[in-house]
This record gives structure tokens, sequence and C-alpha cells, in this order.
């Protein structure tokens, strides 16, 4: 019976290989590419093949040889417009005047007669600064850190050093703790929802328990969309919060509850609560009922019980909620975008922008890299912690 | 004094996570162009938009193509793995299966980059099977999950002696395995069109204005032009996956009393 046979081996794979085959194309190439956009350097490579090919030999000091010069010149002649275009931009936001300087050099390169050699310094003097030609070196590595480095808002000096972006030049740093901050947030206000909330349906029975355990499972099967337009009507101006409110006499004018931070981590918290009760539930469910009594017996008051007894055995429950809220909270798009303000936008919202608006797929690449590599870890631990399995008991 | 605090937080919780939705539904038949309280008059008048719009009528047809394009493809793909995981022929079945999960812990943005450049390269961006493919990708684990469970809950005695009375293992399979696996097949398949019809991020990435879908559109209307028609469309959403939801209690339903008989 163990035996399995050869045929029986090549059935399964068989009936497998269509999935691995589609999910290969269609989930894990696409994730390889954008891994590969946001530290491939083709642009430079690809217009100065020539250029490329030599300059690596060169010691960065003093004016490079003649050769390399000779053959950047005949780079710049055969190079179209766009992969030029391309190339100089790249170069440009390295070292600035770039674009006058190789704008020239490319126009007297086209000019010159087939066996003449051009004296790039006579062109333009900078050619003879080290620092243009250090550009193109750097540049012309099929990889680069460059967009890795730009995400956590670090850069390259001209000396190759890793060093602090100018505050001013970006705000991917911010932005990264702004994300695990809302996301802390959102799982905190969860736990302490969801917690006494599971405790609470695993301790009742019968329509009690069925009744809050739907409360929990209707919002999850609910569309997100649906979700997130509902606590839109809610907390707007003119919602129905506000207006309860000011009907109460409670407040005078609305309270500012839509597109600011507030609102996000409110309609985050309802959207992700689910997620934290029903593992809550699972392990707290599976505890033996005879526990709380057992500790009342030895002369423990309800307090010391649950501090003692509930809420140890409970852990694995919370702690695994909480990786499942904190992981999908980081990555979240929608209810950041449709409640929250400017100054609450998320990880996602940047590579959104970046892949959307500005066409940017490096900086969106690197970016995802991160969000990639943080939900990987976090999942990682959330199945080593489900594996182990609820010590239920012990 | 405990038990009152312990029922009061229980109702406030509850209500928390249930009055959200149910506020938004009876916006779906104001008469008022306003997306608020209090209604002035009740109409159909955004029911009608969804139908004459161009727009959203457009959105709606989109959604249902993706998302049967999506349910079928994963189907067909996450219940031949399923298949092809139960036996004990595979190498790796756990590697395997925890790839299969993997794209419901990505997220979504990521993939979406991924998916932009990708499908751009093989000439599929903006196009109806680009949006279905990615669509599909979401859907598969639900379907790999849902129909695996199936099977693990079939009683091998059961194939065994239907082969033993002289079956052929394709009519084992025909008349055995696949009836038992249909409750988890069809519970995959509304799993999986319920993902397509909620699916706005990899839309956002890959699909063109073309291929807008319903979820896409109510989007973008709360994000630049909020009115009732969005109720409107989140009403229809309830309701579909609702009956989707009956359908596959039902079908179970049927299936447990069929081995019953």
């Amino acid at each position: 019976m163990n035996a399995v046979s050869a045929r029986q081996r090549g059935r399964a794979a068989l009936l497998i290989a269509p999935l691995v085959i589609f999910l290969g194309v269609f989930f894990l190439w696409p994730l390889w590419l954008m891994v590969d956009v946001s530290i491939r350097n083709d642009a430079i490579g690809g217009a100065f093949p020539r250029t490329s090919e030599l300059i690596g030999s060169w010691d960065g000091e003093a004016m490079p040889e003649a050769d390399i010069q000779a053959a950047l010149v005949e780079d710049l002649r055969e190079a179209s417009q766009s992969t030029l275009g391309a190339a100089v931009r790249t170069l440009n936001s390295q070292v600035s005047g770039f674009r006058t300087l190789m704008g020239r050099t490319a126009t007297a390169a086209r000019d010159l007669g087939d066996g003449q050699t051009l004296d790039l310094r006579q062109i333009d003097d900078r050619w003879a600064e080290p620092r243009f030609w250090r550009a193109i070196q750097v540049s012309v590595a099929p990889y680069t850190d460059r967009n890795l480095l730009a995400a956590l808002d670090l850069q390259r000096s001209d000396t190759g050093e890793i060093e602090q972006m100018a505050s001013s030049a970006s705000a991917n740093r911010l932005i990264i703790w702004r994300t695990f901050a809302i996301a802390g947030s959102v799982t905190l206000l969860c736990a302490l929802i969801g917690l006494p909330y599971a405790m609470l349906a695993a301790s009742v029975t019968g329509w009690k328990r069925n009744a809050l355990l739907l409360a929990v499972l209707l919002p999850l099967w609910t569309s997100l969309l649906v979700r997130t337009a509902a606590w839109f009507i809610l907390l707007q101006n003119e919602g129905i919060i506000n207006r309860t409110l000011i009907g109460l006499g409670w407040i005078d004018g609305p309270l500012p509850l839509i597109f600011n931070r507030l609102g996000v981590v409110i309609a985050m918290t309802h959207v992700l609560l689910p997620f934290m009760v029903l593992p809550i539930f699972s392990v707290v469910s599976a505890i033996p009922k005879n526990l709380m009594p057992a500790a009342a017996s030895l002369g423990a008051r309800p307090l010391r019980a649950f501090w003692r007894v509930l809420l140890p055995l409970s852990m694995p429950g919370l702690l695994a909620g909480s990786l499942l809220v904190f992981m999908v909270a980081i990555g979240y798009y929608i209810t950041p975008a449709l409640v929250g303000g400017p100054n609450d936008q998320m990880i996602s919202s940047v590579i959104a922008f970046y892949a959307l608006q500005t066409a940017n797929w490096g900086m969106a690449g690197a970016l995802g890299i991160l969000l990639l590599g943080v939900t990987t870890v976090l999942y990682l631990v959330y199945g080593r912690l489900s594996r182990g399995g609820a010590p239920t008991g012990a | 004094m405990l038990r009152v605090a312990q029922a009061i937080f229980g109702i406030a919780a509850a209500l928390f996570l249930i009055l959200p939705i149910v506020a938004i539904l009876p916006l779906a038949f104001t008469s008022s162009i306003f997306l608020n309280y209090p209604i002035p008059g009740y109409s159909l008048r955004w029911f009608a938009e969804l139908g004459e719009s161009a727009q959203w009528r457009n959105s709606i047809i989109n959604s249902l193509i993706i998302g049967s394009g999506a349910t079928i493809l994963s189907v067909v793909l996450g219940t031949l793995a399923a298949l092809g995981l139960r036996g004990r022929g595979i190498p790796f079945p756990n590697v395997l299966r925890t790839i299969f999960l993997l794209p419901m812990v990505v997220p979504a943005v990521v993939l979406g980059v991924g998916l932009q450049i990708s499908l751009a390269q093989i000439g599929l961006a903006s196009s109806y099977p680009g949006v279905i493919f990615s669509h599909a990708v979401l859907c598969v684990p639900f379907v790999v999950v849902s129909v695996s469970t199936a099977l693990q809950g079939i009683n091998p005695t059961v194939e065994r002696a239907a082969a033993s009375l002289g079956a052929s293992p394709t009519r084992v399979f025909r008349r055995v395995t696949m009836p038992l696996a249909m409750p988890g097949i069809v519970t995959g398949a509304v799993f999986a069109f319920a993902t397509s019809l909620d699916e706005v991020v990899l839309t956002l990435f890959v699909a063109g204005p073309n291929q807008r879908t319903l979820a896409r559109q109510m989007f973008s209307s709360i994000r630049e032009n909020i009115s009732p028609a969005v109720a409107a469309a989140a009403l229809l959403l309830i309701v579909g996956t609702l009956l989707l939801a009956l359908l596959a209690a039902y079908t179970r339903r049927r299936a447990a009393k069929t081995v019953e008989a």
C-alpha cells in the first residue's frame, strides 16, 4: 500500500501542473519582475554599450583614457533619441548638469565625420571633472541599489558612501513609520475589543453565542467596499454619528471624523476585527470549562483566576489574531484611500502613486519589496505559531 | 454587575460590527440626490440609474464577465490541483500547498505592480483575459482550500468499495469522488466569484477603462462624486453574495441528503 506507483505519481503531477504553471506565470513571475525592475539598471548600459564595456577599467581619478572617450562618442552617435533621453534623465537625476553636457556632446558627435576624433574637453570642459565620468561608471552596472536605498530615504554620495537624503527630498521613512503606527493602533484596538468579545462568545451558549458569532461573520462576508462605503456615510460631517450627537445636544458643530487618522483607524478596526475575534475564539472555546471553577475552588478570586489561568491560555489566539490583523493592515489601500486624508496614506498608496501616476516602477517595486518582505516575515511567524497549535489544558 | 457589563459590552460590540452595514442599505431607496440621512422619500431611481447610466451598466456587465471567467478558471485549476495533492504521489505537498495559498497573503498592491509590468510584457495589459487571469490568482486559494477539505472528508473505503464492485477508476471518479467533492467545489466557486466581485486593487492596476468592474466603479464614485447609486450598488453586491451563499448551503444540504439516501 505504501509504494506509490510511477503511474500514480505521474497522474498527480499532471493534475497539479496546470495550477503550478498558472501561478508561475501570473503570480511568481510578476513578483520577480517587480523585484527585478527595482534593481535593474539597463537604461544607461543599453544606451552606452561600448562605454559600459570599457569604463570598468578606469581608475576614477583623472580623465579616462582616449579609448573610453572614443567609445562614448561612438555610443552617442549611434544611440537613438529615445534610449539616449532615458539614459540622460537617469544620469541627470544623479549629477545635475548631465542634460546640457550630453546634449552638447551628442550634437557634436553626430556632426563628426568618419575617421575624425573628438576632443571632449573642447566641447565642454566639464568632461575634465571626474564626477561626471564616475556617475557613468556607477550607472552602467547592470544592477543598482538606488531604488532600494531611496525607499528608505537613503542615497549614495558621489564617492559611493550611503548617506541620508535631504529631509525635503523624500518622505518614505515617515510613511513607513506611519504605516506601522496605523497598523499598530488598529491591532491594539482590535485586541482590546476582540479579546473580551471572543471570551464572552466562548463563555455563553445557545442563541447568544450564535448571535455573537453571526455579528462577526456577517461583516466578514460583506464586500470590503460596501463596508468602507458604509463608514464613509456614517463618518461624514452630515453623517449619522455627527447628526445624532448634534441632535442630542452633546456637540455644537460636526466632529471631524472623516479624512483624518481617526476615521481610518475606526473603519479599519471594523473591517479587521473578525480576524482578531475568530482565532481567539477558537483557542478560548477549546479551554476546558472546569479550569475557572477549579481555580476558584483553590481560593483564587475571579480576577486572579482570569489573570493567571484564562488569559495565559488565550495568549496563542491573541498572538495569532494580532499578527494576522497587523499583517493585513500594513498592506491596506482602499480604506485609507477612501476615508483617510492626505496625511493618512499608507505605504500601499505610495506604491500605487508611483506605479499608476508617475510610471516610476523602480520606486514602486522597491517599496513593494519592503512591504512584501515585512509581510512574508509576519506570515512565516504566524505559520509557525499556528502550526505549533494551541496548548489546550497544558 | 459583571453580567450587566458583559451584556452591555457584547451588545455594543455586536452593534459596532453590524450597524454600519445595515445603515447603508436604506439609502439605496432614497429619492434624494445626497447619500445621507434623513431620507426624504423612497424611490427606485438609483436602481434605475444603475441600469440606465452607461458607466454603471457596463461595470455590472464587466463584473459578471470577469467574475465568471475568473471563477471558471480558478475552479478548474484549483480542483485539479486539490485532486493531485490528495494522492501521495507528490513530493513536498506542504510546500506546494503553501505556495497555492500565498496569493491570499501577498499585499494586493504588490501583486498589482508586478502584474502591471508582466501583463504589459505579454501584451495582456488592459484586456479582459489580463483582468480575468489576475483575479483568478486571488481566487485559486479559496478553491484549493474548500475542495481539499471536501476531499479529506471522503471515506476512502467508499471508493474502494466501488472499485471492488468492478467500477473502473474513471467511473469511480465520476460517480463517487466527484459527487462527494461537489459541495466543496461549489463553495470554492462561490468564494471565487465573491472575491472577484469585490476586487478593486488589482483591477486598478491591470484593467483599462473598458474593463471597469462594479467594485472599481464604486471605488471611484466614492472618491470623486458620491451618490446614492453607491448604496444601490452595495445592496446589489450584498444580495448577490447572499444568494451565492444560499446556493452553496443548498448544494451542501442536497449532497448530504444524497449520501444518506
